[in-house]
């Protein structure tokens, strides 16, 4: 299997980025793609699925940095949800938790955008 | 019970980041021989990842015909990891830390490796050898959990 992979699908107009594997310096350019190709079709209702990544480094954490700031311009924001404890505790260790929501499931995560 | 000898490894790798996920499984691999905790393993990961790629982007600016010497030292209180690289140096004790309440206000990108390996190792030393390569040296103790 390869080291990162990443799976998309909507659900009442929000985007949810499934992650799988490990996000490094390596593969984060992959998921920078993803951000752009979104901002691209002014799409903004973000959930980033944590479930199945294994791994972050800090290349990882600064993906969701490089795009936040164009998203909430643009009403929408960047929502995580489904974290492993090793990769909660990283965010949790830069204080992460204080610029982004984070749910425990992804349902929670989508749900938040519909209810709004 | 006599204490263990130390014991030893190297992995010699080119300076490129996709070595990352070769690095860390060496270092998986030998930490679990040797009956190190998941907490302190995990955390030995993520700092000599982010040292390996600091290398690769400021040391070696991306060029991957360099490589990265990487030596893992095991005792029965510590592990000592030992990055050298032979490219561009830098002065750590001039890269600020971030405040992370105004990086994160500010919505800033980078600079976090630094930051991540001081704060998961129990202590960090950088030597510039007059010979032409830089050293970073890592220590994590056995009975300080952090992550």
């Amino acid at each position: 299997m390869a080291e990162f992979q990443i799976e998309k699908r909507e659900v009442s107009e929000v985007d949810i980025i499934s992650l799988h594997g490990f996000l490094d310096a390596h593969t984060a350019p992959q998921l920078e793609s993803v951000f752009t190709s979104l901002i691209d079709n002014s799409k903004y209702k973000i959930v980033i699925d944590f479930q199945n990544l294994k791994y972050i480094s800090s290349a990882g954490l600064g993906v969701f940095m490089a795009f936040i700031e164009t998203i909430r311009e643009n009403s929408g924001d960047i929502k995580l949800s489904a974290m492993q404890p090793n990769v909660f505790e990283i965010f949790d260790l830069l204080g992460f938790p204080m610029l982004y929501e984070i749910f425990d499931t992804t349902e929670e995560a989508i749900n938040k955008f519909i209810t709004n | 019970m006599t204490a263990k000898k130390n014991r030893s490894y190297e992995l010699i790798v080119k300076s490129e980041t996709s070595q990352l996920v070769a690095i860390r499984d060496f270092i998986s691999e030998k930490a679990k021989e040797n009956l190190i905790q998941d907490s302190i393993l995990n955390a030995i990961i993520l700092a000599v990842d982010e040292a390996a790629t600091n290398i690769v982007k400021h040391a070696y600016n991306y060029n991957p015909e360099n490589t990265i010497n990487l030596k893992l030292i095991i005792s029965d209180k510590d592990c000592t990891i030992v990055l050298t690289d032979f490219g561009k140096s830098f002065d750590p004790s001039v890269i600020p830390q971030p405040d992370m309440k105004e990086y994160l206000s500010q919505h800033r990108v980078g600079g976090l490796g630094l930051l991540l390996i001081r704060t998961l190792m129990d202590s960090m030393e950088y030597i510039v050898s007059p010979e032409g390569f830089n050293r970073l040296i890592l220590k994590k103790v056995f009975d300080k959990a952090v992550v």
